[in-house]
């Protein structure tokens, strides 16, 4: 009985570990490229890259900016309720500004772009690779990872800092006008007390948690869309695997990285 | 009929020599060895799972061989560095099944793209070899067409188009009539026929149509559960006394004689219980 359980941990582990040296090769191959490529005639393509952030940063920007206000009003109020038990309301300010730079920013940059861009990559590189356009590349004398692979992992380290901040811009505002409105504050008032306590260390901890995201959710979309097989039903599946295991990695990395920044 | 003598058999262009393939455990090449020469159009023909995608995919280095040497232009393709097989690479041209073409490109970028990443011609200059190959293959006027908006046909002729523009040595074809009605299979059949002629190009057309690999062929290789059957000219294998040959020439099914021992075990196989 305990046999077959655990043979299939022990498949799973090394299928695990199997994606997990994937994706680092995919890493690897995509700085030598970057690095090396221009000087072999093959650099990574500057048009492309720029056409990668669009897709995943500028396109982004509405969502994140308006999911990120949500999150600051929800701080705010749930902030308020608990705060008045203590008579504490007003330190709700200083409350939202350290959660939402240090954590929440970043995190909501993360998941709409893990939503939003993890699927798409995983799906347009899915489906080149049944329609074998991923073969056609290769047999151009185009490395698919100098292609494909390179411009989207600059992208995502380019537009998940830009969009973290939008995400900490819009939500600092959000908590900060609800705040205002309640404690009868104005907005530039509230927000000159969130810049009084906030140091350059809490933007910066989400800065580097959100290269860490951007990092996870392009190796995780592009291996996922290189492996699809098995045609439409194969490339949903790695399409869904591709969110849910972004999502998943940026939760436990935040978690991680949270421990030790504020250690 | 085209033979290997109205071209002159230099020194081959491919060399295969006992190719053994596998997927998984499973058996798909078995000892496969030919060459192709100089100008020649060779076909490589079987029927279904007989192995001749997979020995295509070896030609191209997508897979690697377990055993056996493939040398494209005198290089061992298992033995080449990135860079070399790259430049290798660049002397070759391939036209896939359904076409694969870049979905996010109009048939022109499409046809542009190798010298874009290969070549440093300004814009223009590509453009106007592009219009060229796509004039070759009667496919002018259509350069602002998405590969959606094309047939099967057109998608296959953009694909040669761009397989041609930057002027290989050596050419492939994955089943260039598949999913063609006879006319269109047959005016892809004849351009396959000029291209051959105006580029001193090696062509390899690997296809399950009889009629196209008899129209085309130079030398024809006949494959079968991953074993070559026969090599020669279409006069060759017409002729071949070999039964699976004329078999796959007369579109016969084979008689399976089943073992009925062997059958039980397959349907018994695995399960518990009895």
């Amino acid at each position: 009985m305990v046999r077959p359980v655990i043979e299939k941990v022990g498949i799973g582990a090394v299928q695990a570990i199997e994606e997990a040296g994937y994706q680092f090769s995919l890493f690897v191959e995509s700085l030598y490229w970057l690095i090396v490529g221009p000087f072999l005639q093959q650099p990574v393509r500057l048009r492309i890259i720029v056409s990668e952030m669009m897709k995943i940063g500028v396109l982004a920007i509405p969502i994140v900016v308006l999911l990120s206000f949500s999150n600051g009003v929800i701080l705010a109020l749930q902030g308020i309720a608990t705060l008045k038990d203590f008579d504490a309301e007003s330190q709700v300010i200083p409350g939202i500004a350290y959660s939402v730079t240090r954590e929440f920013g970043v995190l909501i940059a993360g998941i709409v772009v893990a939503g939003r861009s993890g699927s798409a990559i995983a799906a347009r590189i899915g489906s080149m690779q049944m329609s074998q356009e991923v073969d056609a590349l290769r047999v151009m004398g185009i490395e698919p990872v100098r292609f494909l692979v390179a411009p989207i992992l600059v992208s995502m380290l380019i537009m998940m800092p830009i969009l973290t901040l939008f995400a900490d811009t819009a939500a600092m505002i959000g908590g900060g006008l609800y705040s205002g409105i309640v404690l009868s504050l104005s907005l530039t008032t509230v927000l000159d007390r969130s810049f009084d306590v906030l140091v350059l260390y809490d933007v910066m901890q989400g800065i580097y948690k959100s290269l860490v995201f951007g990092l996870l959710i392009a190796l995780v979309a592009c291996s996922n869309g290189f492996s699809v097989t098995g045609g439409a039903e194969g490339l949903g599946r790695a399409t869904t695997r591709s969110v849910v295991m972004s999502i998943a990695m940026i939760v436990v990395a935040d978690m991680v990285f949270t421990y030790f920044l504020t250690r | 009929m085209n033979t290997a003598e109205q071209h002159s058999p230099q020194e081959p262009i491919i060399e295969v020599d006992g190719l053994v393939a596998y997927y998984g455990s499973r058996k798909i090449l078995d000892d496969v060895s030919f060459d192709v020469h100089g100008g020649e159009i060779m076909v490589i023909m079987g029927g279904s799972g007989s192995g001749k995608s997979t020995l295509l995919r070896h030609l191209l280095a997508l897979n690697r061989a377990v055993s056996g040497s493939i040398r494209v232009f005198g290089r061992d393709m298992g033995d080449v560095s990135s860079r070399e097989l790259h430049r290798l690479r660049q002397r070759m041209g391939v036209s896939f099944q359904n076409g694969a073409l870049f979905n996010s490109l109009n048939v022109e970028d499409n046809v542009i793209f190798p010298l874009r990443e290969h070549t440093l011609l300004d814009d223009n200059t590509m453009r106007i070899m592009a219009r060229m190959k796509l004039e070759v293959v009667n496919m002018a006027g259509f350069e602002k067409l998405m590969p959606a908006q094309l047939s099967g046909g057109m998608s296959k002729r953009t694909a040669l188009a761009r397989a041609i523009v930057m002027d290989p040595n050596l050419l492939f074809f994955d089943e260039p009539s598949a999913g063609l009605d006879p006319v269109v299979s047959a005016d892809l059949d004849e351009l396959i026929l000029r291209l051959r002629d105006a580029m001193e190009v090696s062509i390899v057309v690997v296809t399950h149509e009889l009629d196209s690999a008899f129209r085309i062929a130079d030398r024809i290789l006949v494959l079968d559960k991953g074993k070559v059957l026969v090599i020669g000219s279409v006069d060759d294998v017409r002729n071949s006394d070999n039964e699976r040959v004329q078999n796959l020439l007369n579109r016969r099914s084979e008689d399976v004689v089943v073992d009925p021992d062997e059958y039980m075990h397959r349907l018994t196989d695995e399960l518990t219980g009895l």
